[in-house]
């Protein structure tokens, strides 16, 4: 059992404000991935719950018990360092060894304890090597290794693929969700790679500006993002966002003028909307070649990527993403209607807030937003 | 044109392609690169032979005869070490060794052991007066040691501490803090954060945290750092001619009494000063890589 | 930002503050007691020979060393010495790290001859200076001037504040050449061959590349260069005592005489005060090139 509970957190240094009141609630067992733009306060917030940062005011529970004033070894967590961090004048077995050589754990057991957590990651061989030694991916899983070790109750991540190449990074991530399943324990895991959020994640906290701006599963941001921001980071490549006009609201739709002209009906609930300048967002891969759709453009670039084609399309003064089939024969220059699905579309209000949809998507219903269903149900 | 240079001149055009220098004069002085390289070789050794050669000279004359050493300047000579005898027969020159490797090894491990707190703190717990202190540390070096040589004279006078080891090594250990101070600053803030993060993490103590992870892994930074104490008060003349007379009375004095008439034995003196220097001499050869790096406080990488 | 900052600012601060404790109150001790003594004794009427005469003297020895030409000279020869070798240290050290940049057979060891004077204590390379280099019978540059059929020239008597200079200067110039030579080698190749590329020879890449790139190894040189050479002492101690006259007296050297030699306790605290705020002048200056220095 491990849970936590972070309560207004703030974090001040000297007289900024980084981290400007947090709420958050992460279950046993979750895999919670923090989210953000660099400089967003997810690494500090971060280092507040390991305890290597103190929090300027707000409490931080883990299993109910308030944690602020406890030191990073007595809390019950391990941490992986973005740059891994490891010893480098110990061998791989030592630096695994460290903390339980500190908490004076015999040094049998501790030779168990050790070749335990590196037979879950294949590190046996390397037991004898020093860090130098290892490549980028063996020194990533030293660093997991030597959290293993602790047997903590949370695992807190930071960054820790960010200094791998793409190929290994997307191998880690495999192996950290199997190591997730296997070793049943709470995971907090802090990134800026939408992808991985998405990929790992049970439950995802967007950040910015040391705000929460949206909690919720994978499926759940990416279907119904509360607002401009959260819509466009997650979400690969970005959402297009298209200047509208209101023509009609009301609670079973809203009527917009798009830039070209035509209008069309989005399913949001458009109840006391009064703005009149509103945003649409769709996602490239959500609009589509029409000959009849009520977009017009001209294609401006083409990246053919194989199985996807990326079209970059000029509609009056904004360059539109399309995610289009890869076997397309449009040319740059080409003038072409593009129609989207209503039920995709997102439309938000003067202030960026997302107005909510009619209906919800089936698979972001399915999950756990409520933060109370078993953490096996993410895995259907 | 590469090939047909290699056959003209092998030897030549086959060095000048494998060095590294060589790359970077490709394009203007390609035809002239062999010539240049004779004349830089001469111009660099001339101007170290330069500049060594006073030590040279003084290393040399200790091993001529006092005849030898006053004739004309000459390169011939047969070696003899009867002037390091000699040296070594006025019995006090050990005694004077003995003062020059106590003071400066014991105000050194003092140092460091004062130092190495404080700059733990300058580096991995930094407060907003983190940097004016350092700063204000380095002026205190700055203070003229003549200006307060008096009232120092005064408290040692009544301290008792005049002409003792245990007064040097106060002096020097005050006198080389701030540096120390500032050369292990840069050592430690070279060492990531997150390698003692992470020692916090697995349940270090300050205490655990600077014993297993920052001394072992800035050892090398350490070391140098002693080591430039140790040449700083090895080499110390100020402080030493005026606070010691004979008891606790280093190298410095001692090769300074040279200067009496006595100091026409020159071939005397040269081994004196040569048994002087020598160890030192070699510490910095061993060490000024290291040295530099941290006495230019980080600002020249 | 999130990464580099300090952890725990308050709990952080107590701890950090009582590790610093001990070195930063036995530096304020060294530096405040003195200074409170010697400006209390500049003060005083206070002669070790003549005990049965002290009090309270006011200004009197300020007054004094102020109407002694004795200490306008002494910060004069202070002045060009300091500003002598620094000169000299700097433009030879930069040259000479052009030179030892280069690649050529056997630079690892000439190098290392170079920097080695760096690594001689004062009063070694004062008495080798001295008896052997600038003797004017038997030293090596008597002999070399006789090779060429020059007239030798008696150093200390006749070019005293020269002979000094070069001294310290010949102990400093190695130690600006480690410096600069260390700056050297972070110089970005690709950007001399980009000048290159541009057109740019040999002197102008060295004027608009190298000089800029070691702006700041200079201004590190100059400050630590400025600490030691403010106070030369051992130097003029073994060479020439100060003289011929005040030829070489420098602030450290004369209040030294007052003190030890006069045993004027008074007179040569109203020295040190003096010395101490020109020293202070100077390191007000110096506290703002490395302060800039720390910024990045």
């Amino acid at each position: 059992m491990a849970t936590l509970q972070l309560h207004d957190i703030v974090k001040r240094f000297d007289d900024t404000e980084v981290i400007k009141g947090v709420d958050l609630e992460v279950n046993d067992r979750e895999f919670v991935v923090f989210v953000g733009p660099s400089g967003c306060g997810k690494s500090t917030l971060l280092r507040m719950i390991a305890g290597l940062e103190s929090a300027t005011s707000g409490d931080i529970l883990i299993d109910g018990v308030r944690m602020n004033e406890v030191g990073p070894a007595e809390r019950g967590l391990a941490m992986v360092f973005q740059s891994y961090a490891l010893y480098p004048h110990m061998t791989v077995e030592d630096n695994m060894g460290f903390s339980l050589k500190l908490a004076g754990v015999p040094k049998e057991e501790r030779r168990r304890k050790v070749r335990e957590a590196a037979s879950i990651l294949q590190l046996e061989p390397l037991l004898e090597r020093k860090p130098k030694a290892l490549s980028g991916g063996q020194r990533q899983r030293v660093a997991i290794g030597r959290a293993i070790v602790r047997n903590p109750s949370i695992f807190l991540f930071d960054e820790p693929l960010s200094n791998l190449d793409a190929a290994l990074r997307v191998q880690m991530r495999i192996e950290l969700a199997r190591l997730h399943e296997e070793l049943d324990a709470t995971m907090i895991y802090v990134t800026h790679d939408q992808i991985e959020a998405m990929t790992m994640a049970d439950k995802i906290v967007v950040l910015q500006g040391g705000v929460v701006e949206q909690v919720g599963s994978p499926m759940e941001l990416y279907h119904h993002p509360r607002n401009r921001f959260v819509a466009g980071f997650i979400g690969s490549p970005k959402m297009n966002f298209l200047e509208v006009e209101r023509v009609s609201a009301a609670a079973t739709g809203v009527e917009v003028r798009l830039p070209g002209g035509d209008t069309c009906t989005v399913p949001v609930d458009g109840s006391g909307l009064d703005d009149d300048a509103l945003t649409l967002g769709i996602r490239p891969e959500h609009l589509q070649l029409d000959p009849q759709g009520p977009l017009t453009g001209r294609i401006e670039v083409i990246e053919r990527l194989g199985g996807v084609t990326s079209l970059y399309v000029r509609m009056q003064d904004t360059l539109v993403t399309v995610s289009a089939d890869g076997n397309v024969d449009s040319r740059v220059g080409d003038s072409l209607r593009f129609g989207f699905e209503r039920d995709c579309a997102h439309l938000f209000d003067g202030e960026g807030l997302a107005l909510p949809s009619l209906a919800r998507h089936p698979l972001a219903g399915l999950n756990r937003q409520d933060n109370r269903a078993p953490a096996a149900a993410g895995r259907l | 044109m590469t090939t047909l240079k290699t056959k003209v001149l092998p030897a030549d055009g086959h060095l000048a392609a494998t060095s590294s220098g060589a790359r970077a004069r490709h394009t203007p002085l390609m035809p002239s690169a062999g010539m240049r390289r004779v004349w830089l070789t001469l111009l660099g050794w001339g101007i170290a032979l330069i500049i060594f050669f006073p030590i040279l000279w003084m290393v040399l004359t200790g091993f001529k005869t006092e005849a030898e050493a006053i004739a004309d300047p000459s390169l011939i000579f047969t070696p003899t070490l009867e002037s390091y005898v000699a040296v070594q027969a006025r019995a006090d020159y050990f005694k004077f060794a003995m003062n020059s490797v106590v003071v400066a090894f014991g105000s050194t491990l003092l140092a460091l052991l004062i130092a190495i707190p404080a700059a733990y703190a300058m580096a991995f717990l930094p407060t907003r007066r983190t940097k004016a202190t350092l700063l204000w540390m380095l002026s205190t070096k700055m203070l003229p040691p003549v200006g307060v040589l008096v009232p120092i004279y005064l408290i040692f006078r009544d301290l008792g501490l005049l002409d003792t080891r245990s007064g040097l090594i106060i002096v020097y250990t005050l006198m080389n803090l701030p540096i120390v101070v500032w050369m292990l600053y840069t050592f430690f803030k070279d060492l990531p954060r997150d390698i003692l993060e992470a020692g916090r993490m697995d349940g270090a103590s300050t205490f655990q945290e600077v014993v297993y992870l920052l001394l072992p892994l800035t050892l090398p930074g350490i070391a140098s750092t002693g080591l430039l104490s140790v040449i700083l008060s090895w080499n110390e003349a100020f402080w030493s001619l005026n606070l010691t007379s004979s008891n606790a009375a280093p190298l410095t004095a001692y090769i300074a009494s040279f200067s009496s008439p006595e100091g026409l034995f020159w071939a005397k003196l040269s081994a004196a000063s040569t048994m002087a220097i020598a160890p030192i001499l070699i510490f910095g050869w061993l060490t000024q890589k290291q040295m530099v790096r941290g006495l230019t406080f980080g600002a020249v990488k | 930002m999130s990464k580099t900052r300090a952890s725990g600012r308050t709990v952080g601060g107590l701890r950090s503050l009582s590790l610093q404790a001990p070195a930063v109150t036995l530096l304020l001790l060294w530096m405040l007691v003195p200074l409170g003594m010697t400006v209390w004794f500049s003060l005083q009427r206070y002669n070790l020979l003549m005990p049965e005469m002290v009090g309270f003297a006011g200004l009197e020895n300020y007054e004094f060393l102020f109407t002694d030409p004795a200490l306008w000279r002494a910060m004069g020869n202070t002045l060009v010495l300091v500003g002598s070798v620094l000169t000299i240290t700097v433009v030879g050290g930069v040259l000479l790290a052009v030179l030892f940049q280069q690649e050529f057979p056997g630079r690892g060891i000439a190098r290392v001859l170079a920097i080695s004077p760096f690594f001689v204590m004062p009063t070694v390379s004062a008495l080798v200076w001295k008896n052997m280099m600038m003797h004017p019978s038997n030293g090596v540059l008597a002999w070399l001037a006789g090779v060429f059929g020059l007239p030798a020239v008696d150093w200390f008597s006749a070019l005293p504040m020269t002979s000094i200079i070069i001294i310290v200067a010949w102990q400093w110039l190695p130690f600006a050449l480690l410096i600069l030579l260390t700056a050297m080698q972070s110089l970005d190749e690709d950007q001399v061959e980009a000048a290159r590329m541009d057109g740019a020879g040999p002197i102008a890449v060295f004027f608009y590349i190298t000089l800029p790139h070691l702006k700041r190894a200079i201004s590190v040189v100059i400050m630590i260069q400025m600490i030691f050479l403010l106070t030369i002492f051992a130097e003029i101690y073994v060479t020439t005592s100060g003289g011929p006259g005040l030829a070489t007296t420098n602030l450290a050297f004369l209040i030294y005489m007052q003190a030890l030699l006069d045993f004027d306790v008074g007179l040569a605290s109203a020295g040190g005060v003096v010395a101490i705020i020109l020293a202070n002048i100077v390191a007000i200056f110096l506290v703002r090139l490395v302060a800039r220095n720390l910024e990045s």
